[in-house]
């Protein structure tokens, strides 16, 4: 497949993981979820190679205005996300943008595995696996939300290419430590986590790792955004 | 909880492998019947006619079938699906594709829920191109609709379709998810970029939906975002007929080792 700045457009960050206020590793299959501020930028990082980390963004001031994948592919024209992508909500706002990218590809069609589509994909004997959509039921209920409010999510770091013909399936994740995906909150939003779970695709390599995130104030990026670039 | 990766990986490559084996599910299709032209009238349960802009919506049931027709060449009727038992279960875009390892969504193939079942079967589709992955127009990509009475406003966009449908179900903004829009080209090229292959929206496609559980629906035909600006929508046809019983061999339930599963989930539910 050839590869273009329209799917991988890698951007190294400049903002410095000293700085940032907030910086905590979430396990291998575990849910996380933070409030971030206007201008605030959350890196994710994954630290050993192969993990997808399947992510929704909601308005914090309105759970009702959510992350809308179609709605960012059709702005984009792309189906991947990559530094510069603006991710919509379904009221058609900017939640946040993709700033700093090192993998490219990101996808956005595929959803989150949960037990029961897991039983369609893998067979009935695996329904009793973790998936993600379990992680997001327990981390947005923290919130107030439910079921209805999970809609299908970005996969950062899952690599789905989408054939001419229509076929699509999920690659092997990058190898190698410590790439990372940065995004900027445009509005005040809430970011959820599911560090996916999955051993029956090669999402994860077969083996489900951890990952971190760090959060840096809006003083802060806003002041490295402004610095000149090397 | 201790897996074997060697195990797992071979595992799903085998199921790839089975799924995506190059001109196999076209055989299938290919061997497959179709539905008749003309509907026996005993058959019709109504009529409709959904004008450009306008959206539509019916509870229906397992076994009973919508006939989407496009004589002049709409481009794209998108819809939402709600399990009427429980509206939290809903169509799953993303859980349609990955399921069935094609974003190709047409004749042969089903429609899932985010539980693991099927909602409707295509079970025939002249036109052969359905969107998963773009998804509908709201205000901002809405196109005019000529003709429109200026009583209709900015409000002749599918996303505020699909929340007027919604709201007379007794659902709402949260219960709105990503559609899938029939009689629309939209693909993607090997550079990562959408496109449109206007074939999708050809006038004189017809399009049967047989439904698989007892379902709320909404329609919405407005014209696709990435339908060009001289393309309006155009009246569509909508027909709820009763589907006879599928046949041992139907291709919707049979085509895939997948869509068996899937069955194997919704079947329980009515038996």
């Amino acid at each position: 497949m050839t590869v273009t700045n329209l799917t991988t457009n890698l951007m190294a960050s400049r903002l410095d993981p000293a700085a940032a206020f907030y910086d905590r590793t979430v396990p291998a299959n575990s849910p996380w979820s933070e409030l971030l501020e206007q201008g605030q930028a959350l890196r994710i990082v994954d630290l050993e190679g192969q993990q997808a980390v399947d992510t929704l963004f909601y308005s914090a001031r309105d759970h009702g205005e959510r992350y809308s994948s179609q709605d960012t592919v059709a702005a984009q024209g792309s189906p991947y996300i990559t530094t510069g992508s603006r991710l919509l909500s379904n009221e058609g706002n900017v939640l946040a943008t993709v700033i700093a990218d090192t993998v490219g590809n990101h996808d956005t069609s595929a959803g989150a595995c949960s037990v029961e589509s897991n039983t369609v994909r893998f067979g009935h004997h695996t329904r009793y696996m973790h998936a993600c959509r379990e992680n997001f039921v327990l981390e947005t209920a923290r919130w107030g939300m439910t079921k209805r409010d999970i809609v299908p999510n970005i996969n950062f770091f899952m690599n789905v290419p989408i054939r001419p013909n229509g076929d699509l399936a999920i690659l092997d994740g990058l190898e190698g430590r410590g790439n990372y995906v940065e995004v900027r909150a445009e509005m005040d939003i809430l970011c959820v986590i599911s560090n996916c779970p999955q051993v029956n695709n090669p999402c994860n390599g077969f083996n489900p790792t951890p990952v971190r995130v760090l959060i840096w104030d809006a003083a802060t990026v806003a002041a490295v955004a402004a610095t000149p670039g090397d | 909880m201790t897996h074997d990766p060697v195990a797992l990986r071979r595992r799903y490559e085998e199921l790839k492998a089975k799924a995506q084996e190059a001109g196999a599910f076209e055989a299938r299709l290919a061997a497959a019947p179709g539905n008749p032209e003309t509907l026996d009238e005993s058959l019709v349960i109504l009529r409709e006619t959904i004008p450009a802009g306008w959206y539509w919506r019916a509870a229906i049931r397992r076994g009973q079938a919508l006939r989407l027709a496009n004589p002049e060449g709409s481009p794209g009727v998108s819809a939402q699906i709600w399990a009427l038992a429980d509206p939290s279960e809903r169509f799953n875009a993303a859980d349609t594709v990955k399921l069935q390892w094609t974003s190709r969504i047409a004749k042969g193939r089903v429609l899932f829920s985010d539980m693991g079942r099927v909602l409707a079967s295509i079970t025939d589709d002249t036109g052969g191109f359905n969107d998963c992955i773009v998804g509908p127009s709201r205000r901002a990509t809405a196109l005019p609709t000529p003709g429109a009475p200026s009583t209709d406003g900015p409000f002749r966009n599918s996303r505020d379709n699909f929340l007027l449908a919604a709201s007379k179900f007794g659902l709402g903004r949260r219960d709105l998810h990503p559609a899938i829009t029939f009689f629309a080209g939209a693909g993607v090229d090997p550079d990562g970029r959408l496109t449109w292959d206007p074939a999708g929206s050809a006038p004189g496609a017809r399009l049967d939906l047989r439904f698989e559980m007892d379902v709320l629906v909404a329609l919405s035909n407005c014209p696709h975002p990435l339908a060009p600006a001289g393309q309006p929508a155009k009246p569509v046809a909508v027909t709820l007929w009763q589907a006879p019983p599928p046949a041992a061999d139907d291709l919707c339930r049979t085509g895939s080792e997948e869509a068996v599963r899937g069955f194997e989930n919704t079947d329980p539910l009515y038996s």
